[in-house]
């Protein structure tokens, strides 16, 4: 009977292993950044370039960072939650426009709505290097205090945000939507 | 449905990003040395197989220029394997770091021989001290006869 325990047992380890590994997505690469300060930067805004647009704006106001381009097929598809996210009010959306053409932007935002307070234009991609973007449409989380709480990488859905960022809100907050006070 | 259809035409097109891809120079010999040795080290993480050198995805072409950019400003290939780390953590490295949670990555191969040759050792042991069946025996007397 015990000679075959070893065979048994490696053959469970074995097969625990390839269970997980069937069922982890390789396309997510957990983010380094999670808490930690949001990476600084300061780059023209889209609607208007001489106007900056910088990390900033995180202070003080728990929000959200949406990396989108025109080119970027999941963006189109999450793009209708987004502009019903921003409407419901509660959490400001900031826009990272990468590596994208400016007039098509404009375009895109005038045709199917704007959701966000302000979309900076990464032109070149070296903001995207630093808060380690790798494929858009990815979204950041940030806490009052610059804090990246969490980082969704694949278009949004209603209920990836209700599943995975209403409850991340409502604990730092106390509530949700977030009262903005500032106040821990 | 819809959704695994979108997935599909989505992977398509990052299939046609992946491609082979002539890697810049720098000028400098020695700099282009590690240079060419560096990009060889970094994932590309759109096209997770592929190394930057090998990627042309745009990503990895920005990659590389941050890297051209580093090393012309003087830093280390540790500051930039740093630098990479903190940023896309270090699945953008293919050679990951030993660390608490690689041990078995690292150690698992040699942890797997050490306890095959240890199963090895056991079963041949207790086979030597078994006595032959008298099958094997009649078949061994028949054959010296």
């Amino acid at each position: 009977m015990w000679r075959y325990a070893i065979p048994v047992g490696l053959l469970a380890v074995l097969a625990v292993f390839l269970a997980r590994g069937l069922t982890l997505n390789p396309g997510y690469v957990p983010s380094p950044l999670i808490g930690k300060p949001a990476p600084a930067f300061e780059l023209p805004g889209l609607r208007n370039p001489d106007a900056r647009v910088g990390s900033d704006v995180f202070d003080g106001q728990l929000s959200l960072l949406n990396v989108w381009a025109t080119w970027c097929v999941g963006c189109r598809q999450e793009h209708g939650f987004l502009v019903e996210l921003a409407n419901s009010g509660g959490v400001p959306i900031y826009g990272l426009n990468w590596k994208d053409d400016r007039d098509s932007a404009l375009q895109w935002l005038d045709r199917l709505g704007d959701p966000y307070v302000a979309s900076a234009v990464d032109a070149d991609g070296d903001v995207a290097i630093d808060w380690g973007v790798y494929g858009a449409p990815e979204t950041f989380l940030i806490d009052r205090d610059g804090t990246v709480l969490y980082k969704h990488i694949a278009p949004l859905t209603a209920e990836i945000w209700q599943e995975r960022f209403v409850p991340i809100i409502a604990e730092k907050c106390g509530s949700f939507p977030c009262l903005q006070d500032g106040a821990p | 449905m819809t959704q695994r259809l979108l997935a599909l035409i989505v992977s398509t097109f990052l299939a046609g990003v992946c491609g082979a891809q002539s890697v810049e120079d720098l000028s400098d010999p020695a700099l282009n040395a590690r240079y060419q040795a560096l990009i060889r080290e970094v994932r590309c993480l759109v096209c997770q197989n592929q190394t930057i050198a090998d990627s042309n995805a745009d990503l990895a072409s920005d990659l590389r220029r941050e890297i051209r950019e580093m090393l012309e400003s003087g830093a280390t290939d540790n500051e930039i394997s740093d630098f990479l780390v903190a940023r896309y953590g270090d699945f953008v490295l293919y050679r990951p770091p030993v660390q608490p949670n690689t041990w078995v990555l690292w150690g698992g191969p040699a942890a797997m021989v050490v306890i095959g040759l240890v199963v090895f050792a056991r079963v041949m042991r207790t086979r030597s001290r078994q006595p032959l069946d008298e099958d094997e025996l009649d078949e061994d007397r028949g054959a010296i006869r």
